[in-house]
């Protein structure tokens, strides 16, 4: 088995604020890799410098072999992606979006066309296809953009909090279809998530990071046993510490957290 | 090829579905044909020995239309990065130069569509070309309009973040650009600055392209017309992409 995600001394500053520090780990090919931390902890910003989106400050990145800065074409061709933010198309339909990423991810028409049935109909939306997506609810929307995500096969899937604002039932049903798509295809997958219970049902790795650092990384069990903690909820409060939702809260933190209100992204 | 068709056929679905931007956006030339065009005419007649006003605002407004839904398409990419459907493109194995050429392609057929609609609308006017045998070449310097100047909305979309930059981008590039095209003047007999700022202006060589292939003869001159469109949109295209394959997320 050998690393397709390869990241050293990754480090990502916007003006004078280090969003990320100068994290390093790697993910095996065909693993499920879980990335944990707070809100503003830099989750975020280092799946778009692992996505071409964002050029780090500094560091290497090896995605599937292929440097996100040099051979920009090479990654982009090696994984797919569900974004945390929207980025669907309100002036299309359903279809018409699920449509336009298989075409723009070279999905031969047959496949693609069968695909989408597929998908439709796993995240409910069959009935909808040819609506609007901005007469959607927020829910309908997250579960198009999850089907969207998955409509091509890519080496490595990143799903960025897939599962915000999705009911119960869809959560499970998301990652039994994520779980069966990497077993049966060897597709590894990169996520994030704030519930602990999923992260710990579904990943075999975890790195947990903090302002930016990468502050534990191992088996959910390795890690209940390095701070004593009876589940990975508390392993991660332990090793996170309850600073911004308790009363001392550093000025840091407080600081990190206005920064946090003003910035969109 | 399917990528810069998919890209070309998502710009005009979207603006064909909202009725509202293709009606609103013929408001305004609609607006300068019949108001300047019969305000104006008489005494421009007066004048220039029976000279028609018509034979030269149509041309102009026909330009306007194109510029104004040209810039708009190319600009698009704010609100596509605004609402986050930028990322899903940027993020796709397809090279940044397809999906530039996908995106002009849509903006330009809609600008040009916009065109021919303004053209129908100067019949009403009054308004009569000399030869239909030009009517192609007519056709050719519309695209060629819309082609530029939605690179050029692509390009200037591609470094403003936020639609903050964009009311500077109406009040002090595409105004000017139509106002000092010559859209509303003949081209002869210009006081000397104002006939340099003119033949600075892009807009200029399609204005009088037009009137070449509507009503000869062109001021400029068509070959002159038609090389410096071409030229300067080739050089768009090179930098708008060259822009677009910088922006980040
Ligand atoms: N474009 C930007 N400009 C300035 N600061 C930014 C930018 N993008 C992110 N940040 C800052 O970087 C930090 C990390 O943000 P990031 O989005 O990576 O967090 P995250 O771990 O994904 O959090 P969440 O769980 O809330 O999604 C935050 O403090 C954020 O304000
Ligand atoms: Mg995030």
């Amino acid at each position: 088995m050998s690393a397709i995600i390869e990241v050293e001394n990754l480090t990502k500053k916007f003006k004078d604020f280090t969003a990320v520090n100068g994290i390093t780990f790697s993910v095996e090919q065909s693993d499920i890799f879980a990335f944990l931390g707070p809100n503003g902890a830099g989750k975020t910003t280092t799946i778009k410098m692992l996505t071409t989106l964002l050029k780090p400050t500094s560091g290497t990145i090896k995605i599937n072999g292929f440097d996100p800065m040099i051979d920009k074409d090479a990654v982009r061709k090696s994984f797919g992606i569900v974004f945390q933010d929207p980025s669907l198309d309100d002036e299309l339909t359903a279809w018409e979006n699920m449509e336009f990423h298989g075409v723009l991810y070279h999905v031969p028409k047959e496949l693609r066309r069968k695909r989408i049935d597929e998908l439709l109909e796993i995240v409910e939306l069959n009935d909808r296809r040819n609506n609007l997506v901005k007469q959607f609810s927020g829910g309908m929307k997250r579960r198009l953009e999850i089907a969207r995500g998955l409509l091509h096969h890519p080496k490595v899937l990143f799903l960025d909090e897939p599962t915000i604002g999705l009911d119960p039932q869809t959560r499970n049903h998301l990652w039994q279809y994520v779980i069966d798509l990497n077993k049966e295809e060897g597709i590894t997958v990169f996520l994030t998530t704030h519930y602990m219970e999923e992260a710990e049902k579904v990943a075999r790795k975890i790195a947990i990071i903090d302002h930016g650092n990468i502050v534990a990384q191992g088996s959910a069990e390795v890690l209940r046993e390095q701070t004593k903690s009876d589940s990975l909820e508390n392993a991660f409060l332990a090793l996170t510490g309850k600073a911004i939702r308790d009363e001392d809260a550093s000025g840091i933190d407080a600081m990190r957290q206005r920064h946090r209100m003003w910035t969109k992204r | 090829m399917n990528v810069v068709y998919i890209l070309w056929l998502r710009q005009l679905k979207r603006t064909f579905r909202s009725k509202s931007r293709v009606i609103g956006s013929l408001g305004q030339p609609l607006l300068f044909l019949f108001a300047l065009g019969f305000g104006f005419g008489p005494i421009y007649a007066k004048a220039n020995a029976g000279a028609n006003y018509m034979d030269v605002i149509a041309p102009g407004v026909m330009a306007m239309g194109i510029l104004f839904t040209a810039v708009f398409s190319g600009i698009e990419i704010i609100w596509d990065r605004q609402f986050g459907f930028l990322k899903e493109t940027l993020v796709a194995p397809t090279s940044r130069m397809n999906i530039m050429i996908g995106r002009t392609l849509g903006g330009a057929t809609i600008a040009s569509i916009q065109g021919i609609i303004i053209f129908c609308f100067t019949f009403i006017a009054g308004f009569r070309p000399t030869s239909y045998m030009m009517l192609p070449v007519a056709l050719l310097i519309v695209f060629l309009i819309a082609v530029l100047f939605t690179a050029l909305g692509t390009a200037i979309a591609s470094v403003l973040s936020d639609f903050q930059g964009f009311q500077l981008v109406m009040n002090f590039l595409v105004m000017p650009l139509f106002f000092l095209s010559g859209a509303l003047f003949p081209l002869q007999n210009l006081p000397t600055v104002l006939a340099i700022i003119v033949r600075i202006d892009p807009l200029s060589y399609g204005v009088d392209g037009l009137r070449g292939a509507l009503i000869p003869p062109a001021h400029l001159g068509l070959p002159l017309d038609l090389t410096v469109l071409g030229a300067i949109t080739l050089l768009l295209l090179i930098i708008g992409s060259y822009l677009f394959s910088r922006i980040e997320a």
